[in-house]
């Protein structure tokens, strides 16, 4: 068994999710895979199967933010060391893991996080829109934590144990995990570091914050943001010990 | 009050209290429910035959009216309640969370010990 397992959450990715788990064995590490079917109605689950990767599956759809738990607990309680963590559809690039993971590897921090809006970072052209709502919530969650944080929704990370335990334990925000994630680690006073990463653009159908949507995620954040801020976090225990 | 208004407001009583014992009976409520409702039966029964202190009440808050004291219990009584299934409700989701990401990881952890054993297997 490795000591690092990648963690995808699947939600009706279809064959999307099959290049994705291959272009990571391309990378020829000996990573553990792990897909977490989220309830799917379509092969997600048979498709990750059949690469050779862990499944877990929900028997109903929980969201994004409890699937990606589900997999922290799958580390936690199997002994990995470190955990990289990415999307199922493609948008983050496989080979840009091992830069986030190096770092933290080599005990350095214990969180990195991909960021589009780095220097060196990028891809596709990011919606005025939604640029403006993700620089409100770093903006945000920079002023209630101190820190700098430039792109506070990326959902590409490498973590170590400690934080293993703790997104696998009940503080984590599994309703939305996102920008209050990002505060919550600065109050945890985690070593956090962020890192250029290049983003493709996602498939139009699936974006989770297109529409009417948006306003409730923005208030919701909003409010999680603050909760997080006024919530006193004690640092959950690592019962099962790192493998 | 007019004995319209209170047999009205008894008849009320009478008939919340026999639904919800009905509902007890059937199991279709758990008794800590039932006991919350029990009591706005009696509270409702009470105020209907006890006038004097309905507007000792509505003194008391410094109300006018009767009928507005009413109101307003009923309306704080309501958001009260409203609150309380709000927290069992996220209570319960959650919990439901919980038991579903535990349920998928066990099928997992079921599946790998089983395909283990098959191949462990003598041919």
């Amino acid at each position: 068994m490795s000591d690092v397992l990648v963690i995808i959450p699947a939600y009706n990715e279809g064959e999307r999710l099959a290049a994705v788990l291959q272009s990571i064995r391309d990378l020829g590490r000996d990573w553990d895979l792990l897909v977490v079917d989220d309830g799917s109605s379509d092969r997600t689950a048979q498709i990750a199967a059949d690469t050779g990767a862990f499944v877990v599956s929900h028997t109903y759809n929980l969201g994004y933010g409890a699937a990606l738990q589900t997999g922290y607990k799958f580390a936690a309680s199997h002994g990995y060391r470190f955990v990289v963590q990415m999307d199922a559809d493609g948008q983050h690039l496989p080979e840009e893991t091992i830069k986030l993971l190096d770092p933290v590897q080599a005990d350095e921090a214990d969180v990195v996080i991909g960021s589009r809006f780095l220097d060196g970072g990028g891809g596709y052209p990011v919606p005025l829109l939604r640029k403006v709502g993700i620089g409100l919530f770093g903006g945000l969650a920079g002023l209630l934590s101190g820190a700098t944080i430039s792109d506070a929704t990326s959902g590409f990370y490498a973590v170590n144990r400690k934080v293993i335990v703790l997104f696998a334990s009940d503080v984590f925000p599994a309703d939305y995990p996102d920008a209050d994630v990002r505060l919550m680690l600065h109050k945890l006073k985690l070593r956090v570091r962020e890192l250029p990463t290049t983003m493709k653009p996602g498939p139009p159908d699936k974006s989770m914050h297109g529409g009417l949507r948006s306003l409730w995620y923005v208030v919701k954040m909003m409010i999680s943001l603050l909760i997080v801020w006024i919530t006193r976090f004690t640092p959950p225990v690592d019962k099962e010990g790192s493998a | 009050m007019t004995p319209t208004q209170r047999i009205f407001a008894a008849v009320v009583a009478v008939l919340l209290m026999l639904f919800v014992i009905n509902a007890i009976r059937r199991r279709r409520l758990e008794i800590q429910y039932a006991i919350l409702w029990l009591i706005v039966a009696v509270g409702i029964a009470v105020l209907a035959t006890w006038y004097d202190l309905l507007v000792t009440l509505t003194h008391f808050i410094g109300a006018v009216l009767p009928t507005t004291t009413l109101f307003l219990f009923g309306i704080l009584f309501l958001v009260l309640i409203n609150i309380q299934f709000s927290m069992r409700i996220s209570q319960l989701q959650t919990r439901l969370r919980l038991l579903t990401q535990e349920h998928a990881l066990l099928v997992q952890k079921l599946a790998r010990h089983q395909s283990e054993e098959k191949d462990d297997s003598p041919q």
